[in-house]
C-alpha cells in the first residue's frame, strides 16, 4: 500500500507525501481566514496547484454559509438506493449513511473501509457465505425514529429486488441467496426475503450464494442506507428521502434544484467520516457547463458536482494562469481508457499480431485528445492506480517516450505471420468525439508498420447492446479493435476487473469483455481472489490478474483519466477523496 | 372580383367563416403531428430492427438485468402492436393512464404523455413546470426585440445612408452572425462575472417567488436573445420600410397634407408591420416551444433546455411531449397570425 | 425674387434636380407658365417629360428628397419653394389637391375608401369622425358611386377601377382645393369610364371654380377640356398655347407627333400616322443643342442649329410660345403642306 501511495503522489509530480498527515486537518492551507466578501474564487488561497490532492486545502471547521453545488446533467435519482453515478454515491453520503464507508483522508488511505452505520468491518463466517453487521445504536432519521436493521434489509430488497428502481447496480441480487424472491413492492412480507437476516433490531446478516470477499465494498454502496418501509414510494421516495446523515432535504424539484439543510438528529459522535459545517447546501441541475467554470473560477459556487473538471475553454485559460492553476487539483478517475482486441477476429486470434499494435502505438497520440497529461496518464496496465492492488508493469514497452517501438512491433508482424501488415476494423461510439481522436490517432500509429485501419462508427446508445457488446456483430463485422472505458463500482481490483476479463462473463450483447478473452488461469484467479478474505493476500492476487491480462496482450491501456478541478478559494476544508477521484462532498465548508 | 361582390357588409361574416376554417385545419394539424412523432420515434426504430427490449433497456438503468428489461417491456407494453401503443398513447393524451412507480400505482392524468426515462418524472407536469419560465423568456425578448429592432429599422431607414444608418445595420449584421451561445456566454462573463451588474447563469427565479430576481435574473438572457432577433427584425423593418416609403400611397398619404410622422406611423408602418407580423408570429410559436439556446447558455430551465437534455439523454417520451407541445404553440400562432393577418389586411379575408 | 403674380397659379423657371449617383437628373428644367382660377391646363409629353415631377412639385412633395429645387412656385400670392415646409404642407390637401393615376396602388390597401376620404377631411377641418364621415359619403355620392352610405366601408380592392378612380377624386375634393391636379387621370379606364371621369372633374371644377392641371400623354385626354396646353419635352416646355394653337396651328414637330398619334375613331387604334421615332431623351446627358435632335425629321432645315444651340422658347403669336430653331414660316409650311393634309386625307 505505502507503495502505492508513494509512486501514486510521484505521479502526480508532488514532491512530499504529506497525505497522511494532512488528514487530520492540521497541515496545509494555514487557516484561510482572510477575506469576507468570496467575490473571487482565485484570489486569496495560499494553495498549491494539486495541494487538494494529497492534503486539506483551506482546513477550518467554521460552520455557516450556503455551500452551492452546480451539475450541467440531472441524476438519475438521488435516491441513495436508485442511483449509479460516482458522484452522486459520494454526495448521497451527505444524507444516507450505509453500513460501511471510506475513510476521509486523502491518498490511499481513503481507500479504507471504516464502518459507518455498523459498529465494526463485516464478520464472515468460516465458508464465507455469511456477512453480520452490528449497527451503531441510537442512530437517527431526521424526523427522530432509531434507525432499525429492518430498515436496512428493506433497503436492500427495493433497490436490488423491484422493477421499479431501475437505476442502481444489482449486486445484492446477483450476490445474495435470495432465490425467487420478488421485491417488497410485489411481495409486502418482507420476511420472505430470505437474503438478508436481521436476528435482532441492530444486527444484519447478509446470506451469500457464493463467498465473496470484498463484500464490504459491497455494503459501502449507499444501497445499504436504511430505509423505513412504511415512508418507501418508490421511484417517488427520491422525493423525500429519510436522511441519516449531516443533512435532510428542505425542498427537492426534481431536474432542477436540490436544497438541503442541518439534520438536527445527526450526532457527530456516531461519525467518523462526515462533517456538517454549512448551513444549507444548494444543488443547481442542467447548468451551463461553460457558465459552472466562470461562476466556479467567480467564486459565486463552489463545486461542480458532477466532478469530471472544468471544460476546455476555461482549462486553457487555467494552463495560462498559474494563479488559477493553484487553485486546481488533478486527480484520477476512477476511469481506464483502453481499446480491447478481439481474440476472435482474425488476425487477432494471433498474439504477435496483438503484441504488433501494443508496441506500435504512440500513446502520446492517444493521451492528446484526453486533454494531454493533465487528462490522463499514460496506462500499461488494466488496472488503474487508486485502484485497490494496483501494480506498476509494462510489459510492452514501446519507446522510452511511449511513442511506439517499431521495430519490435515489425518483429511481432512477422512472428505472427503478416510481415507487411495487415488491415482490420477500428470500432468506435461516433458521437464521442474525443473516441473518434483517439481512433485516428490509432490509425495514423498503426499505419507506419503497415497495418491499417477503418474506423467504423457506432451511436453510444446502443454501442453495448447492439454494436461492440454484441461478439456476433464484433465477429460478422471484423472489428478487431474497439474503443472503451471502464471505471470500477469499488476500487478494488476484482471491482474493476471481474466486468471486463472474466470468461465467464463473456454475453451475446451488453458484453463488457470485448476482448472475449476466456483464459482459465484468469478465471480460477478472479475466484481465488474473491475467496481470499486476507486483504494483502487478496490485493496480490488481483495484480497477478491484472499481469495475466496484460499478457494475451489483447488490452491496450490508453490513459488513466484524470480531471482538472477547480478549487474555489471560498470552500474550505477540502480534499481530493481517492474513492471517487473528486472532493469529498461531506467535508466541505464554504467561508463566509 | 373587385367591384363583383354584393354591397353590404361582408366583413364580419366572412372574418368568422375563416376562423372556423383555421381553427378546425389547426386541430386536424395537430393530430397529424401526434401521429407523425409517434411514428418518428416508435414505428421508425421498430421497422429498422429495434427490437421491444431495445426501447424497454432505455427505460431501465446501466447494466440491468434481463429481467428487469422484460418487466420494463410488460410495463409500458412495449410488446404491443404499433398500432394498438398509438391507440394507447393517444388514448392517453385525451383520458389519462396509471403507471407504477413502486409500492402503489401513479396516476397520470389527461393529458397524459408518459413518463421520462431519465428521471420517471410525469412528462406533462414537467412541461407545465417548465413552461412560465419559457413564457418569461420568450414574451419579455419578444418586447425588446420588437421595439428596438423595429424602431432601429425604421430610423434606419428614414435616415438611410446615414453614419447612424450605417451603424445601426453593422451591427444588426453582428446580432444576426453571432451565435448565442458566444454572446450569452461573453455577456455574462463581462456583466455578470466581472462588473457583477446582473446575476450569473441559474439564477433565473420565477415572478411569483421574487419579481426583482425575476427580472434582474431575466435581463441579460431578454437582450441577448432579443438581440439575434432585433437585429433580424431591424433588417426586416428598414428592407420593408423602404419599400413601402416609395409606394404611391404613401405620396397619395402626403398630398393631402399629413404630418410625415402620421405617414410613417400610420401608412408607412402598418403596410410594413404587416408581413413582420406573420414573421413575428412564427417566431414566438417557435420560442415557445423553447429557446434552446438561450435558455442553455443561462441556464433556465425552460421547454428549450428540457428538450435539448432530452434528445441527449434520448428520453422519447419528453421529446416526444416537448415535440406535441411545440407544435401545439405553432399551429396556435399560425393560427392567431392568419387570424390577425385578415384582420389587419382586408384583403386577406376574401382569398 | 420678384413681385407676386396676378396669377392664380404661377410658375418662374422652376428646375427639379435629382443628384444621383450617374449624375444630376434634370427633371425639369426652367418651366415657367401660368394658371387662373376656373381654368384648365393641360400638361401633355411622354413618360419622363417631367410632366409628373412638376406636379409633385408644386405641391412640395420633392423636399426632403434630395431634390435640388430652384425658381419660383407663386399660388394664390404665396411663394412655396422658399416657404415654410410646414405651411406648404397645411396647404396640400386643402388648398391643392391632387388626382394620382392607378388609385389601385395609390390608395392604401389596409384602410377603407371611406376612412382614407375621412382622413384627408379631417387633417384640415376639426370635426368629429362621424361629420366627416357623412362628408365622405356625399363626396362619394357626388362623385358618382351608388349607394355610398354601404360602399363608404369597402376598401380599394373592393372597388372596380373607375369606382376607384371616382374615389379618389372623392379624396381629392373633400376639401374644395382651389387648385387640382390630375396626374394621369383616366389611363386605367376604358374609353366610356374615361369620359365619364372626365366630364365629372370638369363639372366639379365649374362647380368649385378650381384651377385644374391634367397631366397625360395622350393629347385627346386634354383636348376638350383644356383652355390652354403645355407641351413638355426633356423637361423643357417645348409648346404652349390655348388649346386652338396647339390642334389647329401647332408648331413644333413634336407636337406634331403626338398629334398623330392620338387614338382616333375612324382609325385602328394601333395605327400612327406620324409615328416619333426614337426614345425619349436622357435627362442626365442631355443631347447637345435642341433635345430634340436626335428624333426630329426637320433637323436639316435648321442651317445646322439644331445639334449646336440650344432653341429659345420664343412668342409666334398671341401668347402661342414654341421652342424650335425652324422659322416660324418654315414651320407654318410644314404643317400646312405636309403634315395637316397627311392627317386629314384618310
Amino acid at each position: 500500500m505505502r507503495k502505492i501511495n508513494v509512486l501514486t503522489l510521484a505521479a502526480m509530480g508532488t514532491t512530499l507525501a504529506l497525505g497522511l498527515a494532512a488528514c487530520g486537518g492540521t497541515a496545509g492551507g494555514g487557516g484561510n481566514a482572510t477575506t469576507g466578501s468570496g467575490a473571487s474564487g482565485a484570489a486569496a488561497s495560499t494553495a498549491k496547484y494539486n495541494d487538494g490532492y494529497t492534503k486539506v486545502v483551506n482546513p477550518s471547521d467554521a460552520k455557516g454559509g450556503t455551500l452551492k453545488f452546480a451539475l450541467t446533467d440531472e441524476p438519475d435519482s438521488v435516491d441513495p438506493g436508485n442511483t449509479y453515478y460516482a458522484w452522486n454515491w459520494d454526495f448521497t453520503r451527505l444524507y444516507a449513511r450505509p453500513l460501511m464507508t471510506y475513510a476521509a483522508e486523502p491518498g490511499d488511505a481513503g481507500l479504507k473501509l471504516v464502518p459507518d452505520l455498523a459498529e465494526g468491518a463485516g464478520e464472515a463466517s468460516a465458508d464465507g457465505l455469511t456477512w453480520t453487521y452490528k449497527l451503531k445504536k441510537g442512530i437517527k432519521y431526521d424526523d427522530g425514529t432509531e434507525v432499525k436493521a429492518a430498515d436496512v434489509k428493506y433497503a436492500v430488497a427495493r433497490s436490488n429486488f423491484t422493477d421499479e428502481l431501475t437505476d442502481g447496480p444489482k449486486y445484492f441480487a446477483q450476490y445474495l441467496d435470495a432465490d425467487g424472491y420478488k421485491g417488497p413492492y410485489k411481495d409486502k412480507n418482507l420476511d420472505d426475503f430470505k437474503g438478508v437476516e436481521t436476528p435482532d433490531d441492530y444486527t444484519v446478516v447478509f446470506k451469500l450464494k457464493h463467498p465473496f470477499a470484498e463484500f464490504d465494498f459491497l455494503v459501502a454502496n449507499p444501497q445499504t442506507a436504511p430505509v423505513p418501509q412504511a415512508k418507501d414510494t418508490g421511484v417517488d421516495y427520491e422525493k423525500t428521502v429519510a436522511s441519516t446523515g449531516p443533512f435532510k432535504f428542505e425542498s427537492y424539484e426534481v431536474g432542477k434544484q436540490l436544497n438541503l439543510v442541518r439534520n438536527t438528529n445527526w450526532d457527530q459522535a456516531t461519525d467518523t467520516t462526515r462533517k456538517q459545517l454549512p448551513d444549507r447546501i444548494e444543488v443547481q441541475y442542467k447548468q451551463n457547463a461553460e457558465d459552472i467554470d466562470s461562476r466556479l473560477i467567480a467564486g459565486q459556487i463552489q463545486v461542480d458536482l458532477g466532478g469530471t473538471g472544468v471544460q476546455s475553454a476555461a482549462r486553457a485559460k487555467i494552463v495560462g494562469d498559474p494563479k488559477l492553476k493553484d487553485s486546481t487539483d488533478n486527480p484520477f478517475t476512477p476511469f481506464n481508457r483502453y481499446a480491447m482486441m478481439s481474440t476472435q477476429v482474425k488476425p487477432f486470434d494471433n498474439i504477435e499480431c496483438r503484441k504488433a499494435v501494443q508496441y506500435a502505438t504512440d500513446k502520446v497520440a492517444t493521451q492528446a485528445p484526453w486533454g494531454g497529461p493533465l487528462g490522463g496518464e499514460i496506462g500499461t496496465t488494466a488496472m488503474t492506480p487508486t485502484t485497490v492492488g494496483y501494480k506498476a508493469f509494462d510489459l510492452f514497452p514501446n519507446g522510452a517516450d511511449h511513442t511506439g517501438d517499431l521495430a519490435k512491433a515489425k518483429e511481432s508482424l512477422a512472428a505472427c505471420g503478416q510481415p507487411n501488415g495487415f488491415a482490420t476494423n477500428i470500432a468506435v461510439r461516433g458521437d464521442r468525439t474525443k473516441e473518434v481522436q483517439v481512433a485516428e490517432a490509432m490509425q495514423a500509429s498503426l499505419d507506419r508498420v503497415g497495418i491499417k485501419l477503418t474506423i467504423k462508427k457506432y451511436p453510444s446508445g446502443d454501442w453495448s447492446a447492439q454494436y461492440a457488446g454484441k461478439p456476433d456483430f464484433v465477429h460478422k463485422n471484423n472489428l478487431g479493435i474497439m474503443v472503451a472505458g471502464w471505471g470500477s463500482d469499488w476500487p478494488s481490483g476484482f471491482g474493476f476487473l471481474s466486468q471486463i476479463v472474466d470468461g465467464r462473463f463473456i454475453k451475446p450483447s451488453g458484453n463488457y469483455n470485448m476482448m472475449e478473452l476466456n483464459d482459465k488461469s484468469v478465471n480460477d484467479l478472479l475466484d481465488k481472489g474473491i475467496q481470499t478474505t486476507d486483504a494483502t493476500a487478496r490485493n496480490e492476487i488481483w495484480a497477478e490478474v491484472d499481469k495475466k491480462v496484460m499478457e494475451s496482450a489483447a488490452f491496450l491501456p490508453f490513459v488513466y483519466e484524470k480531471t482538472l478541478i477547480f478549487r474555489p478559494s471560498n470552500l474550505t476544508n477540502v480534499y481530493v477523496h481517492p474513492a471517487y477521484g473528486m472532493y469529498d462532498y461531506t467535508w466541505l465548508g464554504v467561508q463566509q | 372580383m373587385p367591384g363583383s361582390d354584393p354591397p353590404g357588409h361582408p366583413g364580419r361574416t366572412i372574418v368568422v367563416a375563416f376562423i372556423v376554417r383555421r381553427v378546425i385545419a389547426a386541430v386536424l394539424m395537430l393530430a397529424v403531428v401526434s401521429a407523425a412523432t409517434f411514428a418518428i420515434f416508435f414505428l421508425i426504430p421498430r421497422a429498422l430492427g429495434q427490437t421491444p427490449e431495445g426501447m424497454a433497456s432505455r427505460y431501465v438503468g446501466r447494466d440491468a438485468t434481463p429481467e428487469a428489461i422484460q418487466g420494463a417491456v410488460k410495463r409500458m407494453h412495449l410488446d404491443d402492436p404499433i398500432l394498438v401503443q398509438y391507440g394507447r398513447f393517444a388514448q392517453g393524451i385525451v383520458a389519462g393512464q396509471d403507471y407504477s412507480l413502486g409500492p402503489k400505482k401513479a396516476e397520470c392524468p389527461a393529458p397524459c404523455f408518459g413518463f421520462s426515462f431519465n428521471n420517471n418524472q410525469p412528462v406533462w407536469p414537467t412541461l407545465l413546470d417548465r413552461l412560465p419560465a419559457t413564457l418569461s423568456l420568450a414574451f419579455g425578448a419578444a418586447i425588446v426585440w420588437l421595439i428596438s429592432g423595429v424602431g432601429i429599422g425604421v430610423i434606419s431607414a428614414l435616415r438611410r445612408g446615414t453614419l447612424l444608418d450605417r451603424t445601426a445595420m453593422t451591427v444588426a449584421l453582428a446580432g444576426v452572425s453571432l451565435p448565442i451561445y458566444f454572446t450569452g456566454l461573453v455577456s455574462l462573463s463581462v456583466f455578470a462575472y466581472t462588473l457583477g451588474i446582473f446575476p450569473g447563469g441559474g439564477s433565473y427565479t420565477p415572478i411569483t417567488q421574487n419579481p426583482v430576481m425575476w427580472f434582474q435574473a431575466l435581463i441579460l438572457p431578454w437582450i441577448t436573445l432579443a438581440f439575434l432577433y432585433a437585429a433580424l427584425y431591424a433588417r426586416l423593418t428598414r428592407a420593408g420600410m423602404l419599400e413601402t416609403m416609395s409606394e404611391d400611397y404613401i405620396r397619395t398619404a402626403r398630398a393631402k397634407g399629413l404630418k410625415e410622422s402620421t405617414v410613417v406611423v400610420k401608412h408607412a408602418l402598418r403596410a410594413t408591420l404587416t408581413p413582420i407580423l406573420t414573421i413575428f408570429g412564427l417566431d414566438l410559436g417557435l420560442l415557445l416551444g423553447g429557446a434552446v439556446l438561450t435558455e442553455s447558455t443561462f441556464s433556465i430551465q425552460g421547454i428549450g433546455k428540457l428538450v435539448i437534455d432530452a434528445i441527449r439523454g434520448n428520453d422519447l417520451p419528453v421529446v416526444l411531449g416537448v415535440t406535441l407541445f411545440a407544435a401545439f404553440f405553432i399551429v396556435l400562432a399560425n393560427l392567431i397570425v392568419d387570424i390577425l393577418y385578415a384582420v389587419v389586411d382586408p384583403r386577406v379575408r376574401l382569398s | 425674387m420678384t413681385t407676386p403674380p396676378q396669377s392664380f397659379l404661377e410658375l418662374r423657371d422652376l428646375r427639379i434636380h435629382f443628384p444621383t449617383e450617374d449624375g444630376l437628373v434634370k427633371s425639369v428644367d426652367g418651366l415657367s407658365f401660368k394658371l387662373d382660377r376656373g381654368k384648365t391646363l393641360g400638361i401633355v409629353g411622354e413618360s419622363g417629360s417631367g410632366k409628373s415631377v412638376t406636379s409633385l412639385g408644386i405641391l412640395g412633395l420633392h423636399k426632403g428628397g434630395g431634390a435640388k429645387i430652384s425658381g419660383e412656385i407663386w399660388l394664390d400670392g404665396e411663394e412655396l419653394v422658399t416657404a415654410d415646409q410646414d405651411h406648404v404642407r397645411t396647404l396640400r390637401g386643402k388648398k391643392m389637391a391632387m388626382i394620382f393615376q392607378d388609385p389601385l396602388s395609390s390608395m392604401h390597401p389596409y384602410y377603407s375608401v371611406g376612412a382614407q376620404i375621412i382622413e384627408a377631411y379631417r387633417i384640415h377641418h376639426k370635426v368629429s369622425k362621424a361629420v366627416a364621415r357623412k362628408h365622405a359619403i356625399d363626396l362619394l355620392g357626388r362623385v358618382g358611386i351608388p349607394q355610398p352610405d354601404k360602399r363608404v366601408d369597402d376598401y380599394p380592392h373592393q372597388f372596380s377601377g373607375g369606382m376607384r378612380q371616382r374615389a379618389m377624386i372623392a379624396m381629392s375634393l373633400s376639401c374644395d382645393p382651389e387648385l387640382l391636379i390630375a396626374d394621369e387621370p383616366t389611363t386605367a379606364l376604358d374609353v366610356t369610364v374615361q369620359a365619364q371621369i372626365l366630364d365629372l372633374m370638369t363639372d366639379l371644377q365649374r362647380e368649385f371654380n378650381s384651377a385644374l392641371i391634367i397631366i397625360t400623354h395622350d393629347l385627346g385626354v386634354v383636348a376638350e377640356l383644356s383652355d390652354d396646353i403645355l407641351v413638355m419635352y426633356g423637361g423643357k416646355c417645348i409648346e404652349y398655347g390655348s388649346a386652338e394653337d396647339i390642334f389647329y396651328r401647332p408648331e413644333h414637330p413634336y407636337t406634331w407627333g403626338l398629334l398623330g398619334s392620338m387614338p382616333r375613331l375612324d382609325r385602328e387604334p394601333t395605327e400612327r400616322l406620324l409615328p416619333i421615332k426614337g426614345t425619349p431623351p436622357s435627362l442626365i446627358n442631355v443631347p447637345s443643342g435642341c433635345a430634340f435632335n436626335p428624333r426630329c425629321t426637320f433637323t436639316d432645315r435648321t442651317e445646322g442649329r439644331s445639334t449646336s444651340e440650344v432653341p429659345e422658347l420664343a412668342e409666334t403669336e398671341g401668347g402661342h410660345l414654341v421652342r424650335c430653331h425652324m422659322s416660324r414660316e418654315e414651320r407654318r409650311s410644314i404643317w400646312d403642306n405636309e403634315i395637316k393634309p397627311m392627317m386629314e386625307s384618310t
